[in-house]
Parts: C-alpha cells; sequence; structure tokens
C-alpha cells in the first residue's frame, strides 16, 4: 500500500521505454544507425524510403540486441516469434506502416530490480519488441499554424526496442528510479546510449489511480513527450494531481493519451479513447517467421556482460568498498572499467577508490568531462598512486600534480620524477628543516608547549612549506613533538 | 516473317554467327511496336535509345567472347510496368504513380541486364496488377491480338499480347492471383508462374506480398525455361526468396511424360467451363495420354471457398502495400491541400482508380479490429487447407492439369460492370497462388478462333515437371508457332 499522501487514493504506473539499438546499420536496409548530424534526407535508400517494390531484410544484430536486453531482464523467449504491420498514415511513416511486432514478440515475462526510496522495488517486464523507427517532421513554426512541414528520413527505419513494463509502479519517484535503472542496463549491456535529450531513449507512462486496497485497476491515461528524467517525475506528480483532484471532486476521468507541456509544465490532452487509431496489424508478409533456436539464446547470453546490481555486489566483496563507494563506481561501466584498470596495476582499491571518486572525479565535474574522455589515464593515476602508496610523493604534491596532469595529459608520475618533488623522507634533512622553523616561529613553539594544540599545525605548515611539500608529514610531527616536550607528555 | 518469330536459341544462334546483330534486331523489334502496338496497346512506353544502347553492348560482347556470352544476350525482352527499371519510368499503370522514376532495377531487371538483354519499354497492365482482363489501366487498355474487340487477360494483358504479337522475344509478368497465366491462355502464349520464393521480388511494386511472384512470358516453353533458370534463385534483398537448385528447367525439359501420373482435379471442371474450353481441355488430355502419361482424377476439395478467401487476403495486403502511395514523396502531391487529412484523400482519391480503391477499401475493412478473426483469420485458415489440398493431390500424382479459365478472351466491356463475374474468371488459377505452387499456361488449341492454354500445376519447387508436361504438349499441339491477326506487319 502506498497511497498518495492525504488522500485515500494508489497511483498505478506502468512505462513504455522505446530504446534505438546501437547497431551499425538500420534495422531492415544498410543505411547507418547513427544518423544524428547528416544532411536531411542523405542516410535513406529505397528500403527506408519506402519506394515501391523496395523489401525490407532483417538485421540479425537488432535481433541480437534485443534478446540480450530480454535476458538482462529476465525475460522469456519463444522459438516462435513474428513481424507485424502497425498500419497508419503520417507524413513520417514512409510506408504507411511500421514494422513492428504485435502478438508474438521477441519475448516477454520478465523483470527488474532496483532501488527506489531507500527499498527494493520489482516490477514486472510485459515484453520487449523489436521495431523500426520513424522519420523525423520539422514545422515551420507551430505544428497547429505551420505553412509547410519538412520530412526527414533520415531516421526511418533506425532500429528501435519498445520495453513495456508493467504496470506495478506506486510513486512518480518510484517510476524515475525504474527509468534510472533500465537505462543502467542498456548501456551495461551496450544497447542503447541512453541519450533522452536526443531522443534515442523515450519514456512513455501509463498512470491511474484507485481507493487504496482496491484490486481494480481505474482509468488510465497515457502520458508522452516526456525527454528527461525530470519531465517524467514532473508529468506524473502533475497528472497524478490532476487525476486527483477530478475523483475526490466525485467528476469521471477518461481514458486518453495526454502529451506533457515542458513550457506549461502540465499534461494537455491530445485524444480520447473514442478517437484512438485503428492499426490493422497483420502478419508482414514480405519477412519470414523469426526461429529463435535454443542454441542462439545461449549463444546471446554467453554475451551478456556483468549487470549493475551484481557488479556493485562484487564491488564490495571482492575490494572490501563501502556501498556508497561500489554504487558511484558502478554507476556506468566506464567509470567500473576505470577504477578496475587503476587497480588492475596494483593500487591498493580503497586509495583507488578514493582518488578516483574524489579529486579525479572532482576534476571531471568540474569540466564537465567523463572520466573515459579525461587526459589522465588509468595507467596513468595508477602510477602516481604508486607513489603516494610507497611514501615517495606526499598525498599534497600527488593532488596538485594531478591537477596539472587533467590540463595537460603529461603523466604525473613522470611530472613528480622531473620536477625533483618527491617525498623527502630523511630525518637528518627534516630535522634541519624543524630546527630552523623553530627558530623561526619561536613564539608558535612557546604557544604549542602552553597547550595551544593548534599551534603546532602552523609549525607543521611552516615546514611543509618550507619543503614544497615534500616533507613526510609524520616525521615532521614526531620530530617537532620530540623538540618541543610537554608536559603531560 | 520477322525475327521476333524465331525462338531464343534461334536468334542466340544467329546473333552468334553473326547473321544479325543485337541492334539490327531491336531495330526490328522497336519498329514492329512503333506499327503494332498503336492498335493492340500492350506498351506504356518504349525505350529506343536505352534499348539501342545496350543492344549495341551485346554486340560488343557478342564480339569479344561469343562463347562466354549468355544465351540471352542481345534477346529483346520488356517488362510488365510494375517491375522497377532504374531510370525509366515505372507506374504499375496508376495515376498515382505518374512520374515516378525509380533510382533502383527489380533483382529480375539487374540480373537480366548482367546477361545483356536488350529493354525495349515497359508494358501495360491492370493498375497495380488488380485485375484479369487489363481494363484497368490509368492509360489505356490493351486489346486482344486475336481479336481486337475482346480482352488480352489480366492483369498481365501487356507482356502477353507482347510476345503474341511478336513486338518482343520474351517479357516478364507478375501472377497473384492467374495474372500471368490468364493473360497467357487469352493470347495464346506461355506463361509462368513461379512457386512463391522461386523468383525475387525485389523492385516488384506489391499488390498482394505473400501471393506475387515474377514469371516469364514467351512464345515457347523452352524460351520460358531459359529466362527462368536467368531470373530465379535466392536474392539477399528479398528474404521470402528461397536457396534452390534451378538447373532442372531446362535439364528435364526433354523428357516426355510417359510414365508421368498427371492428375485433374474433378472441382475444376465444375465451375460452368464454355464448351470450347471444355473441347481443347479433353484434346490435350487425350494427347498426353498418347504420350504415355497416366491420367486420373484427384480432389482439391476446398477449391469452392479459395475465391473467397482470396479476394480477403490479396485486398487485405494491397490495403497495407499500397499505404505508401500517399502523395508526399512520389506520385501528384496536393500542397494547396488545407489539412494533411485532405492532402492524402486528394492524391489516394483522383490517383487510384476504382478497382484499386475497391480493394484496399475491402482489405481495409477485413483488417479492422472486430472484422480481422471473421475475414482475414479466416482466409488465412482456408488458405491453409487450399494448401493442404495440393499436398495430398501432389502425394497422388506429379502434376495437376487443369483449363486456366472458364472461357477464352472475352470481350471488352463485357465484365467491368460486374465485379464478382470479373473475379471468377481467375477461380482455377489463384488456388496455386495461395498454395505457393508452381503453375505454368501453355497454348494447347483453339476455341472459336480464340487461343486457349493448358494450366499445369506442380507441387512446391516443381517448375520442372510443370515445364515437362507444357513442353510435351507444346510439341504435339502444334499451335505454339501460329501467328495472331495483328501481328501482321504491313512491312
Amino acid at each position: 500500500m502506498s497511497a498518495i499522501p492525504g488522500s485515500r487514493w494508489e497511483a498505478v504506473i506502468g512505462l513504455e521505454v522505446h530504446a534505438q539499438l546501437l547497431t551499425k546499420s538500420k534495422m531492415f536496409c544498410s543505411c547507418r544507425a547513427d544518423y544524428l548530424g547528416l544532411p536531411p534526407n542523405s542516410n535513406t535508400c529505397p528500403v527506408c524510403l519506402g519506394l515501391p517494390g523496395a523489401l525490407p531484410v532483417i538485421n540479425e544484430e537488432g535481433v541480437r540486441l534485443t534478446l540480450l536486453t530480454a535476458l538482462a531482464l529476465n525475460c522469456e523467449i519463444p522459438e516462435f516469434t513474428k513481424f507485424d504491420r502497425k498500419n497508419y498514415f503520417y507524413p513520417d511513416l514512409p510506408k504507411g506502416y511500421q514494422i513492428s511486432q504485435y502478438d508474438l514478440p521477441l519475448s516477454r515475462d520478465g523483470w527488474l530490480k532496483f532501488e527506489a526510496e531507500g527499498r527494493e522495488v520489482q516490477a514486472g517486464i510485459t515484453r520487449v519488441h523489436l521495431e523500426e523507427d520513424t522519420g523525423t517532421l520539422h514545422h515551420a513554426g507551430e505544428i497547429q499554424n505551420s505553412a509547410f512541414s519538412l520530412v526527414d528520413l533520415n531516421r526511418a527505419g533506425v532500429p528501435l526496442m519498445e520495453i513495456v513494463g508493467e504496470p506495478d509502479l506506486r510513486t512518480p519517484a518510484e517510476a524515475r528510479a525504474y527509468l534510472a535503472a533500465l537505462r543502467q542496463l542498456l548501456i551495461y549491456i551496450g544497447v542503447n546510449d541512453g541519450n533522452m535529450e536526443e531522443g534515442s531513449l523515450r519514456c512513455d507512462a501509463n498512470i491511474s489511480l484507485r481507493p487504496v486496497g482496491a484490486e481494480a485497476l481505474g482509468v488510465k491515461v497515457e502520458i508522452k513527450n516526456m525527454n528527461s528524467f525530470r519531465s517524467v517525475l514532473r508529468a506524473l506528480d502533475y497528472e497524478l494531481g490532476r487525476q486527483r483532484v477530478v475523483l475526490d471532486e466525485g467528476g469521471k476521468l477518461i481514458q486518453e493519451t495526454r502529451g506533457w507541456s515542458e513550457l506549461e509544465q502540465r499534461t494537455v490532452s491530445q485524444r480520447s479513447k473514442e478517437e484512438a487509431q485503428e492499426y490493422r496489424y497483420f502478419p508482414e508478409p514480405d519477412l519470414p517467421p523469426l526461429l529463435i533456436s535454443r542454441a542462439q539464446v545461449e549463444e546471446v547470453r554467453a554475451r551478456l556482460p556483468e549487470l549493475p546490481t551484481a557488479r556493485r555486489v562484487r564491488f564490495q566483496s571482492q575490494y572490501g568498498l563501502a556501498d556508497e563507494q561500489a554504487l558511484l563506481l558502478t554507476a556506468r561501466p566506464a567509470d567500473s572499467q576505470y577504477f578496475e584498470g587503476v587497480v588492475a596495476l596494483g593500487v591498493s582499491p580503497q586509495l583507488a577508490a578514493n582518488w578516483q571518486l574524489g579529486d579525479l572525479q572532482g576534476l571531471c565535474n568540474a569540466a564537465n568531462l567523463p572520466i573515459e574522455k579525461c587526459l589522465v589515464s588509468p595507467s596513468a593515476l595508477a602510477e602516481l598512486l604508486q607513489l603516494v602508496e610507497g611514501q615517495r610523493v606526499t598525498a599534497k604534491v600527488a593532488k596538485e600534480v594531478l591537477a596539472r596532469s587533467f590540463e595537460s595529459g603529461e603523466s604525473p608520475a613522470e611530472m613528480v620524477r622531473r620536477e625533483g618533488r618527491g617525498q623527502v623522507s630523511d630525518v637528518a634533512e627534516i630535522t634541519a628543516m624543524v630546527d630552523q622553523v623553530l627558530v623561526q616561529s619561536a613564539k608558535a613553539a612557546s604557544d604549542y608547549q602552553a597547550g595551544n594544540d593548534r599551534a603546532l599545525g602552523a609549525l607543521v605548515g611552516a615546514v611543509m612549506a618550507m619543503s614544497k611539500g615534500r616533507a613526510d608529514q609524520k616525521i615532521v610531527n614526531q620530530l617537532l613533538r620530540e623538540r618541543l616536550p610537554r608536559p603531560g607528555d | 516473317m520477322t525475327l521476333l518469330e524465331e525462338s531464343i536459341r534461334e536468334l542466340s544462334r544467329r546473333l552468334r554467327d553473326r547473321e544479325v546483330s543485337a541492334v539490327q534486331l531491336a531495330q526490328e523489334a522497336l519498329a514492329r511496336a512503333e506499327e503494332l502496338d498503336p492498335a493492340l496497346g500492350a506498351f506504356l512506353r518504349l525505350t529506343p535509345e536505352l534499348a539501342l544502347d545496350a543492344a549495341a553492348a551485346a554486340d560488343r560482347r557478342l564480339q569479344e567472347d561469343p562463347d562466354g556470352c549468355s544465351i540471352l544476350c542481345g534477346i529483346p525482352v520488356a517488362y510488365k510496368d510494375v517491375v522497377c527499371t532504374k531510370g525509366v519510368e515505372t507506374t504499375a499503370a496508376s495515376r498515382i504513380l505518374r512520374g515516378f522514376v525509380p533510382p533502383y532495377s527489380a533483382t529480375v531487371v539487374d540480373r537480366l541486364s548482367a546477361l545483356g538483354v536488350v529493354a525495349l519499354g515497359k508494358l501495360n497492365c491492370d493498375e497495380f496488377a488488380m485485375g484479369s482482363s487489363n481494363e484497368n489501366s490509368a492509360y489505356q487498355v490493351t486489346r486482344n491480338p486475336w481479336d481486337p474487340e475482346r480482352v488480352a487477360g489480366g492483369s498481365s494483358g501487356g507482356s502477353a499480347v507482347a510476345v503474341a504479337a511478336r513486338l518482343a522475344c520474351v517479357t516478364l509478368g507478375s501472377d497473384t492471383g492467374g495474372s500471368i497465366r490468364l493473360p497467357a491462355s487469352f493470347s495464346g502464349v506461355v506463361g509462368v508462374k513461379p512457386t512463391y520464393g522461386r523468383v525475387s521480388r525485389y523492385g516488384l511494386i506489391a499488390f498482394a506480398s505473400s501471393l506475387d511472384q515474377i514469371g516469364p512470358l514467351s512464345k515457347t516453353v523452352e524460351d520460358a525455361a531459359l529466362v527462368l533458370t536467368a531470373i530465379a534463385g535466392q536474392d539477399p534483398r528479398d528474404s521470402t526468396s528461397v536457396q534452390a537448385p534451378v538447373d532442372g528447367f531446362l535439364n528435364e525439359l526433354r523428357n516426355g511424360v510417359r510414365g508421368l501420373h498427371l492428375g485433374i482435379p474433378r472441382e475444376y471442371l465444375e465451375v460452368g467451363l464454355d464448351a470450347g474450353v471444355r473441347a481443347v481441355f479433353e484434346q490435350s488430355v487425350r494427347t498426353l495420354e498418347g504420350l504415355g502419361a497416366v491420367v486420373e482424377e484427384v480432389s482439391l476439395p476446398t477449391t469452392e471457398y479459395a475465391l473467397s478467401a482470396y479476394y480477403v487476403i490479396a485486398p487485405a495486403e494491397a490495403s497495407s502495400n499500397l499505404a505508401r502511395m500517399d502523395g508526399v514523396r512520389f506520385g501528384p502531391g496536393f500542397t494547396d491541400a488545407v489539412t494533411l487529412q485532405e492532402a492524402y484523400e486528394r492524391a489516394r482519391h483522383e490517383g487510384f482508380g476504382d478497382e484499386v480503391r475497391r480493394r484496399v477499401t475491402l482489405g481495409t475493412y477485413a483488417l479492422s479490429s472486430g472484422y480481422y478473426d471473421a475475414y482475414y483469420l479466416r482466409a488465412q485458415k482456408v488458405r491453409t487447407l487450399v494448401a493442404q489440398d495440393f499436398d495430398r493431390a501432389f502425394a497422388q500424382v506429379d502434376a495437376i492439369i487443369s483449363p486456366v479459365a472458364p472461357t477464352a478472351a472475352f470481350r471488352l466491356g463485357e465484365r467491368t460492370a460486374d465485379p464478382m463475374a470479373m473475379y471468377a474468371t481467375d477461380v482455377l488459377t489463384l488456388p496455386a497462388n495461395l498454395a505457393g505452387i508452381a503453375g505454368v499456361s501453355v497454348p494447347a488449341g483453339f476455341a472459336d478462333g480464340l487461343p486457349v492454354g493448358l494450366q499445369v500445376l506442380g507441387p512446391y519447387l516443381g517448375e520442372a515437371v510443370c515445364l515437362r508436361v507444357a513442353q510435351s504438349l507444346e510439341t504435339e499441339a502444334g499451335v505454339w508457332n501460329k501467328l495472331p491477326p495483328l501481328a501482321l506487319s504491313s512491312q
């Protein structure tokens, strides 16, 4: 039970996620699947233009990536599947139908586990199926009053996977967490780039309310046009509130499709059930049914990489990392790869984690750069951290060198060597500096001996400054204490 | 006497022996078309420049490497206008595709071009291959060369007439419910509907994707076998094309029919056959028996439901296939329309003819929710039963023989007002499309001066046996070389 606070209603939410697949070519022809940035209609051929007489040919990698996703989502994969035609007229749909899957999808009945609001949630996956993307329209101004619309078919035919979730989500926050976990999974298994702004990952939501404790579902509304996590959260929050007001006032909701208006921060009715499209699905006669052998399923299963949850658990047990660190280091495959690249070179996992998540991530965030694109390679960081571990460079110097290396790409360890910034651990050398400081800072020395602990910090700082940060701080501390005995010592 | 009366084998010999050049042959074909076609209406457009260029190229190949050339090198051919030809307008005989110049060629065209054939132009047909009389073209009627007041048969009427009138040596048509075999019978030429998947459909403007097949129309069975061998075979661009050997068509052609078991479907003789058609069929049966074939009765009990099933499935697929004709990318656009809906409606209302609109409407209805199970799904079940009928029959016999249609060519306008009468023309041909099996129509005789064909049906991938039976009958019937009146040149 998760009543909407202060009400007797419970929200029931299910998401439909469309993900463009990271194949080389389109789903049914050999045009590029990566269409972004190309001149309009340049990435087309008779097949994706829908020219008379052209025929589709199945991109097998598209099928494999969908199967990979289905396995990652614990779906069943039937042996017999087929493509169907979904018929409707629109200028971005060149054939007048979309090749999709209707009653026999590539997979069904799976689940996804994720954390939301501090607890683990398992949501059902109804099905994962494969279809083709449409082209794009560019209107002169707003669609309602534009003088003309331009059709660009560069995107038409790009492999599109539809992941239909069960209505198992109960709050907008849960829906957001589900979407985040799904997105992370898709990126992990390399089937989608997770870019919601550019539309390679899209999300529609179905939401209805019912009295807390009721089994039957209420009247559902489908929400479209949400192109960020934030808009999913806001659109669902808005819609939940709207429906609640209608129901609390004794009104009736209608089954309809509503669009999220980013500008107005509200949902707007697009079409009701009565106006719903009649898609006239029927089996695609240009493509023979797909028979998925068990051997093929196992072949794909073997390609399944370690998934986010498993990796997080392993990072905790294998590297002894805290939960929070393991979570951050497994956020994206690139984060994990970077970390394991550093550790593989012999750096202690805790040190590697601290530095990657601390200094390096801080530099990346400031530069708005993903870690895999930064100029400090895992091996460069490892070399530096080995100097730290071997007490051949102080943490202070290491931080400063790392920051400069982040800008220039020069090896930080090499910079330490070239600039002679190695740690000084020679007691005689440090003693000389300590004695000099005690002469220059006699007041601080007497303050400390008089009981002012903070004065010791100033003295240590002065020695470190004199050594340009190279002196072993432990030895400095130890020598100062020896030189300035206090009654209590 | 024109060179176009010769068989491919004889013409190829003459080309190799330099008795005639491919350019001369093309010039003769083009001249005949210029002279005779205005009365026939077989060609929608001739492409003389491209033809003469191709002929000149064929002559060079014949000179440089006569032994390495295909037997089809330099042979004049023509394509039904539903077959896409790169750089040559392809309209499917529809207004909605007026001005459509495909940027690519159908696989069959590519294959034949690679062998050096000389394409003369594009042939008339029923709009989007929908029709049995060739009266549904948006541009012109094709007339029967044996009697210009009669239909050529459809939908590949232009393809049949161009061969019958000796305007082209061989042509390609397409057969969805009998569209090659019917006009072949009406015009007195050979027509082959290959097994579904035998010939690539890539570049064939689809009518009903699960039924369409491209096939040759020719003067002789051997000519058809030669062309079929060239165009058949798997195509990576058509996922429904099948991998199967294609060498049997010619190798087994002259094996005769002695000992072959031929079945006559009882139900096919109960469809109201004209007396003349029945007489030709009975004569053909006696001829084949005389050659040693064992003729027996078979039963295809689902026959009476096949027509209804066909006229649900074919329009259903057509309604979807023709959706791309939306006036956006090709055909007449209506940029002055106020709404998108209006632009679509005008493009499709003004672009499609009555019969196409009728079938699109039928098909849309059959696929609509609430009707899908009662129409489309039930029709598919009938289709399975039809195929099972043939499976049982082919367990009993090697091939099936029957008339091609209940009548010979009928008069122009006779059935245009009665779609059901027109649809019934296909009653004996469309079951083979539903079952996906091979069929051949071969000239068998005349009824009241009009040609009548014999239909030979074979099992899946059974073209070779069909061609064998057809070849045997052709040799005995002796009608293949009879010229229709409208083939006579004044030159």
